[in-house]
């Protein structure tokens, strides 16, 4: 209980340090440019304008302590204002959601399988060509800037070759449907994007977990399981692997930001229009409160994956009950 | 671009060196003896001698719109020209001081802090490592990109907005492993008489504790540059992070802008791509190897037929 009530406070704090971060950013704003972005709001919504000033701390003349407790309360009641095309932030973001849900989504479950196998199988065979190899190489691997991956993968596949579409997520003038041509189209144009993503981050879980493995094998328990005389893969999986995938899984909540970030970059990159695509045309359009409603957004998936890690943690095991 | 270095649980990872003059000698052997250490330091040579002399290696004006636009690679334009007719080549090679320069002092400097912050919150305990370790804890899980573009989008645009919005979100993970490191060697005999003696915790911490720690902290550097090396020029990729100087991810952005792969000038978006991954990769090989010499869990190695249970 202890446990989870310590990650419980952590993640409301985390949280409260997010709404400061984007309460502050504005406020460091030179005063002229603040202006400019107020102007190009000007003309769509005289509420959101107002909003902004108190945001930007301009023309207020409320002071600093409590315009930063009506923000922290207008956010925490879901008040994220509208953008500068006038549309609520939170119906953009929930809009664009289920394209970068999809691309992140996918692509970072595959990375972990993909790294954590690695780990386990080079762990197995510690000293064999595979584990002089393949760790190594993901690891160096994943420390490639992801736009790096992706501008190469473009001009392989895209430009040199034309085997996969160079942008979009689905062709221009095809109508969304469950039909199969289409969803084709879409695995067609989400593939370069993924493959990147996959690229960089799948080596992120494979040190974690051979050494975590490298422990574990050394175990009673794996020792009893081989006297037992099973089979090789049943006592891997089932005695070493088991238990020495915790502590990587609380890896994958805390890279979820991580690739999250990634995202940015490969969604811009291809123009994949999900998130992180958005969050780049904010920012070229200085949509503060956009940027400041994804930012958020961002912080709250990063916390809530690491809260859920915790309490299957906290389920699969029972030593983190006691802690 | 990864956050995190190979080594994932620090307490176990390095030993404290003994003290002594021989230890960088030692230490500079180990490395080169490490073939992935050595690639990568050939690596960091190069570049390093490129970024003192680039003079010596390229003959064109990097800003000067000499030349006919969008000329694909030649004998006299090595990697062709911008869509403003200057010589990419020649950029590259101007890029990379700046370049450099950055990583360096944004390395140096959130190594730093993260020692103070993981060093003290290890040597003092109880309160302070509670809140300091909180602070990390929370720099650690705010999402880095996403937190660097809100910063670099609302601050006036320049080298001292850049070098702080890096800073401010690399440190924490390093700061996380030295305090690891730091509790590890807490309670050891020359700490306690040192405290017995009466000595300062600054002295404490930065006379006795930190010379503990030379090759965790020179790898923590390392783990920073790669990261700050792939994040600066992610930054300037989507058009932030905007110092005055060309740098290699202002290249990218250029590059980008005007679709030089699309329309058949794809070198010029290439080179600069490839420049931030040799950088990256040079300094992520020696990282590495620091790691595996610091570690020996991760050394490919001969399978031991007993082992002694690394953690209680």
């Amino acid at each position: 209980m202890r446990y989870l009530t310590r990650r419980g406070g952590m993640f409301l704090v985390t949280l409260w340090a997010a709404l400061t971060v984007n309460f502050i950013i504005p406020r460091l704003m030179p005063g002229n440019e603040a202006q400019s972005v107020l102007a190009t709001f000007r003309n769509i919504n005289p509420a959101a304008v107002k909003a902004l000033e108190i945001q930007f701390g301009v023309n207020v003349h409320h002071s600093l302590i409590p315009s930063y407790f009506s923000y922290l309360g207008h956010t925490l009641t879901g008040h994220l204002g509208v953008d500068a095309q006038n549309v609520p932030v939170a119906s953009e973001i929930f809009s664009k959601l289920p394209w970068t849900l999809g691309l992140v989504g996918v692509t970072t479950v595959l990375a972990f399988i993909v790294g954590t196998l690695a780990g386990i199988f080079s762990a197995w065979r510690r000293g064999g060509r595979l584990d002089a190899i393949l760790p190594p190489t993901l690891f160096i691997v994943s420390t490639l800037p992801v736009f790096f991956v992706g501008l190469l993968l473009i001009y392989a596949f895209a430009i040199k070759t034309h085997v996969f579409p160079l942008s979009g997520n689905y062709t221009i003038g095809a109508t969304p449907s469950f039909s199969l041509s289409f969803v084709g189209d879409v695995l067609d144009h989400a593939f370069l994007p993924g493959l990147s993503l996959l690229i960089v981050t799948a080596g992120l879980w494979v040190y974690s977990m051979r050494n975590n493995m490298i422990t574990t094998i050394a175990d009673d328990h794996v020792k009893m399981g081989r006297a037992k005389g099973l089979s090789g893969l049943r006592v891997m999986f089932d005695y070493a692997a088991r238990n020495a995938i915790l502590p990587n899984l609380t890896g994958f909540a805390m890279q979820l930001g991580y690739v999250l970030g990634g995202s940015i970059v490969i969604e811009y990159l291809f123009s994949y229009p999900g998130l992180g695509y958005l969050f780049y045309t904010a920012t070229t359009d200085h949509d503060l409160p956009l940027m400041q409603g994804l930012f958020l957004f961002y912080t709250l998936a990063v916390l809530i994956c690491v809260l859920l890690v915790d309490l299957l943690t906290a389920v699969l095991d029972p030593r983190t009950r006691e802690a | 671009m990864a956050i995190q270095s190979a080594t994932t649980a620090p307490a176990t990872g390095m030993p404290p060196e003994p003290t002594g003059g021989s230890r960088f000698r030692g230490m500079l052997r180990t490395l080169l003896g490490n073939r992935k250490a050595a690639a990568g330091i050939v690596i960091l040579l190069i570049v390093a001698f490129v970024a003192i002399f680039p003079g010596l290696i390229a003959h064109d004006s990097p800003s000067e719109s000499s030349y006919l636009p969008n000329l694909t690679p030649s004998g006299s334009h090595l990697l062709g020209t911008t869509n403003l007719g200057q010589d990419v080549f020649a950029q590259l090679i101007y890029g990379t001081r700046p370049t450099l320069v950055l990583t360096l002092v944004v390395s140096v400097i959130a190594t730093f802090i993260s020692t103070v912050v993981g060093i003290t919150a290890a040597y003092l305990g109880g309160i302070a490592d509670r809140v300091l370790t909180v602070i990390t804890d929370v720099f650690l899980v705010l999402p880095v990109l996403p937190l660097l573009i809100l910063m670099a989008s609302f601050l006036a645009p320049g080298t001292t907005s850049l070098i702080l919005v890096l800073t401010v979100t690399s440190w924490a993970f390093q700061a996380r492993q030295l305090r690891s490191q730091g509790l590890s060697i807490r309670n050891r005999d020359f700490l306690v008489s040192a405290r017995v003696r009466g000595e300062s915790a600054v002295y404490i911490i930065f006379r006795e504790i930190v010379p503990t720690m030379t090759s965790l902290l020179a790898a923590s550097f390392l783990g920073l540059a790669v990261f700050v090396v792939g994040f600066a020029a992610s930054l300037q990729f989507l058009g932030l992070g905007n110092s005055g100087q060309e740098m290699w991810g202002t290249i990218l952005y250029n590059a980008q802008q005007s679709a030089a792969l699309e329309s058949g000038n794809a070198w010029w978006e290439l080179a600069p791509g490839l420049a931030v991954a040799f950088l990256g990769t040079g300094f992520a090989l020696v990282n590495f190897a620091f790691d595996e010499i610091g570690n020996p869990a991760l050394k490919p190695m001969k399978r031991r037929k007993r082992r002694v249970r690394a953690s209680a």
